[in-house]
C-alpha cells in the first residue's frame, strides 16, 4: 500500500467512525454519515449571495466561443431562441401585451444563470461544463443582454455582485385574490 | 325453435368466417369492422362466442394490462414538445372513474427526460444546516416508519392554455395535468429529525437525479407539516416517469415542487432562487411584476362526464360527474349549473372526501335536447370559492400562465356534441 493510499484508508476509517458516534444518538440510527468528499461531489447549488460558487473564472470572449459551439444550436446564434428558450432581449416588455421573458428581461439573479448552466446545460450533456467554462458562458449571456461589457470577466466575487435589471420585479403570492360568491339561483 | 336458432347461428358463423378470411386478405383495418358487424351475434338470445371456448391462459409471470378494448385510454401530450424529454403527457380524465388514477395513466411532466435509475445505486443526501449530514440508501429509507396517504398531484401549468381562449378540445388536454394516487413513503420530518435541523433553518432545497438536476426550494414549515419522501404509488413502486425510485411529495403544492428522482436535500436559512422558481414557475401580472413562490393549488373543479370527449346520443337521463380538489384542505361543496351559470344545484360528493385529494362529484341530469352550458364550482373548507375566468383575468391579466383555476364551461349543442367555451 502506498503512503497516499494508506493515509486515505486511515482517514476514511476516521471519517466513518467519528460521525457515527454522533449519529448513534439519533432516534433510528438509520443512514450513513455523509463525508466531506461525498458532499463536495454533489453540492452543486449556487445561492444569490454567491455561496456555492466554485473557484475559477471566465471571460465574455471565451464564453462567446463556447456559446457558438455548445449552445447556439438550440438557443440561436444570438440567443433568440427556438427550439429552446430565448435567452436575450425583451427588457421593458414585461408590461406589454406580449411580454418577452429572458435572462436579461426577467431573471432576478445572475447567480441563477451559473447554477442552472452548471447543473443542466448543455441539454444533451449536463454537468459536463467546467467551472471556468460556466463562468465564461454566464459572462457571455450577461454580455448579450447588455449587462456586462465585451471585455468583462467573471469569477465568484464579481458574479455575486451583479444586479439584474428585473431584480425588484417579483412580489409575494397575493392569493386569495378572486372573491367569488357562491350564488345559487337567478345568478345572471 | 332451437333448430331455427341453430340455423341462424350457422349462417352467422359462415358469414363470420367469410369476414374473417376477408380481413386476412384486406389487412388489419378491416378486422375492426368485421368485429363490429358481428357484435349483435353475442347479444341475447345468442350465447356469446367467448362462452363457447376456454379463455386465454392465466397471467402467471406477467404484469397485468388493461383489456385490448381499452387501447385508446392513454396519456397524451399537447403535441407542443420543444425538446425531447421536456414536456408533459396528460391523464385521460374523460375515461376515469372514482378518485384514483391508475399508475400507467398518472400524468408526467419532465424537464430533461426520464432517467433510468438502479435503486441499489440510488442515494439520498441530506446536508446543509443539519447536525449530522447523512446519506441514505433506498433500503435505509424503507426501514423508517412509513405512511400512506391519498393526495392529488397537479401541475401548476394545468389548464394554462385556457387563459386567453378556449383551447382544450378534450378534458385530457384542458385539465389532464392532474392525477390522484395513494402515496407511500416516510415523512420528511422523520428524516430531518434524524439528521437534526439547526436553529435558523427555514428552507430545504430538493434536487432530482435527472439530467435537469431539477431543484426547488421548499419552506421548512411545509417540510415539517406533511411533506413525504415517497417510494410507492397505488401500492407498487413509483413508475420511472413519476420519480422511481424516490420522490419528494408536497400535498397540495404545485406539482413541480414534488421533485422526482430525489437525490439531495439541503437545509438552509434562505431560498435558493433556482431557475425553476424564478424564471419559470412564477406568475406574471399586468403591472409587469411576477408572483414568486405561489406554492398552493387553489380550489378547482371540472366536469369529466360529459366532456368534449363525449357526445350525448339522445335526450334523457345523464349523470354529470367530475372532480374537485383544493390544496387548501378538503372540498366542502360542489355546485353544478346546467344552464350556463344561472342556477346551481349542489352535487353529491363521493366519500371519502380527503384533505388535498380529488373528490368525485355527481349530479343527476335530464337533458331536454336543447343547447346549454354545463359548469361546476368548487368550495373548500377554507371558505374559498372557485372563481370564474373574468375574476381571474381581472386580477392577473392574461400572462400569468400558472395557477389557472377558473370555472370550466362545456357547451352542449342540440346535436349532443360538446365543446370548450368561455361563458
Amino acid at each position: 500500500m502506498s503512503t497516499h493510499k494508506f493515509i486515505r484508508a486511515v482517514s476514511t476509517v476516521v471519517l466513518m467512525c467519528v460521525p457515527f458516534v454522533v449519529h448513534a444518538q439519533s432516534k433510528f440510527a438509520i443512514g450513513t454519515p455523509a463525508s466531506e468528499r461525498e458532499i463536495k461531489g454533489w453540492d452543486i447549488d449556487v445561492s444569490p449571495n454567491g455561496a456555492g460558487l466554485p473557484a475559477g473564472g471566465g471571460s465574455v470572449a471565451e464564453g462567446g466561443k463556447l456559446y457558438a459551439a455548445k449552445c447556439a444550436a438550440c438557443h440561436g446564434a444570438k440567443g433568440e431562441g427556438k427550439p429552446a428558450d430565448r435567452l436575450v432581449g425583451g427588457q421593458g416588455t414585461l408590461k406589454a401585451a406580449a411580454p418577452v421573458k429572458t435572462i436579461g428581461s426577467f431573471w432576478p439573479y445572475a447567480t441563477t444563470v451559473f447554477d442552472y448552466v452548471y447543473r443542466a446545460m448543455p441539454y444533451s450533456a449536463p454537468q459536463s461544463l467546467s467551472a471556468n467554462e460556466t463562468y465564461a458562458l454566464t459572462a457571455y449571456l450577461l454580455h448579450m443582454n447588455g449587462i456586462l461589457g465585451a471585455e468583462a470577466t467573471l469569477d465568484a466575487a464579481s458574479l455575486a455582485k451583479i444586479r439584474m435589471p428585473n431584480r425588484d420585479g417579483f412580489v409575494g403570492d397575493g392569493r386569495p385574490d378572486t372573491g367569488n360568491l357562491p350564488c345559487r339561483s337567478e345568478c345572471k | 325453435m332451437k333448430k331455427q336458432a341453430d340455423g341462424a347461428n350457422a349462417a352467422r358463423n359462415a358469414r363470420r368466417n367469410f369476414l374473417r378470411n376477408s380481413a386476412v386478405l384486406t389487412g388489419g383495418a378491416f378486422a375492426g369492422n368485421a368485429l363490429a358487424q358481428n357484435a349483435a351475434d353475442n347479444a341475447p338470445p345468442n350465447v356469446p362466442a367467448w362462452m363457447k371456448k376456454e379463455g386465454r391462459a392465466l397471467s402467471d409471470g406477467q404484469y397485468g394490462l388493461p383489456s385490448a378494448f381499452e387501447k385508446n385510454v392513454l396519456r397524451r401530450g399537447r403535441g407542443d414538445q420543444v425538446m425531447p424529454g421536456s414536456g408533459s403527457a396528460m391523464t385521460p380524465l374523460q375515461n376515469l372513474r372514482g378518485m384514483i388514477t391508475p399508475n400507467g395513466l398518472v400524468f408526467e411532466r419532465s424537464h430533461a427526460g426520464i432517467p433510468e435509475i438502479d435503486p441499489a445505486q440510488h442515494r439520498l443526501m441530506l446536508h446543509g444546516m443539519v447536525k449530522q449530514p447523512l446519506v441514505f440508501t433506498m433500503e435505509d429509507l424503507m426501514r423508517f416508519p412509513s405512511v400512506s396517504r391519498i393526495h392529488f398531484l397537479e401541475c401548476s401549468g394545468n389548464t394554462s392554455r385556457e387563459w386567453k381562449s378556449p383551447f382544450g378540445k378534450s378534458v385530457q388536454v384542458s385539465h389532464g395535468l392532474l392525477s390522484c394516487c395513494e402515496w407511500t413513503g416516510v415523512a420528511l420530518s422523520t428524516i430531518l429529525e434524524e439528521a437534526g435541523v439547526q436553529p435558523g433553518a427555514q428552507w430545504v432545497l430538493a434536487e432530482g437525479a435527472d439530467a435537469a438536476a431539477m431543484t426547488r426550494s421548499v419552506p421548512m414549515a411545509k417540510a415539517l407539516e406533511d411533506a413525504m419522501l415517497v417510494y410507492a404509488q397505488n401500492g407498487e413502486a413509483l413508475r420511472p416517469e413519476n420519480g422511481y425510485p424516490l420522490r419528494l411529495f408536497l400535498p397540495g403544492f404545485e406539482g413541480n415542487m414534488s421533485i422526482k428522482w430525489l437525490r439531495r436535500l439541503k437545509v438552509a436559512a434562505e431560498p435558493f432562487m433556482t431557475r425553476e422558481e424564478t424564471s419559470k414557475y412564477t406568475d406574471s401580472l399586468p403591472d409587469g411584476t411576477a408572483r414568486l413562490f405561489t406554492f398552493s393549488m387553489d380550489a378547482k373543479s371540472v366536469i369529466t362526464y360529459p366532456a368534449p370527449d363525449h357526445k350525448l346520443a339522445r335526450r334523457g337521463f345523464y349523470e354529470i360527474s367530475g372532480l374537485a380538489w383544493t390544496g387548501n384542505g378538503r372540498i366542502r361543496r360542489v355546485d353544478v349549473s346546467t344552464d350556463g351559470g344561472r342556477n346551481w344545484r349542489e352535487a353529491a360528493l363521493q366519500e371519502p372526501v380527503l384533505s388535498r385529494a380529488v373528490t368525485r362529484f355527481r349530479l343527476p341530469w335530464q337533458w331536454d335536447g336543447n343547447a346549454t352550458i354545463l359548469q361546476s364550482r368548487a368550495l373548500d373548507d377554507s371558505g374559498y370559492v372557485q372563481p370564474n375566468r373574468a375574476q381571474l383575468v381581472a386580477q392577473r391579466g392574461l400572462h400569468s400562465n400558472y395557477h389557472y383555476n377558473a370555472i370550466q364551461s362545456w357547451a352542449v349543442a342540440a346535436s349532443g356534441e360538446i365543446s370548450n367555451v368561455h361563458a
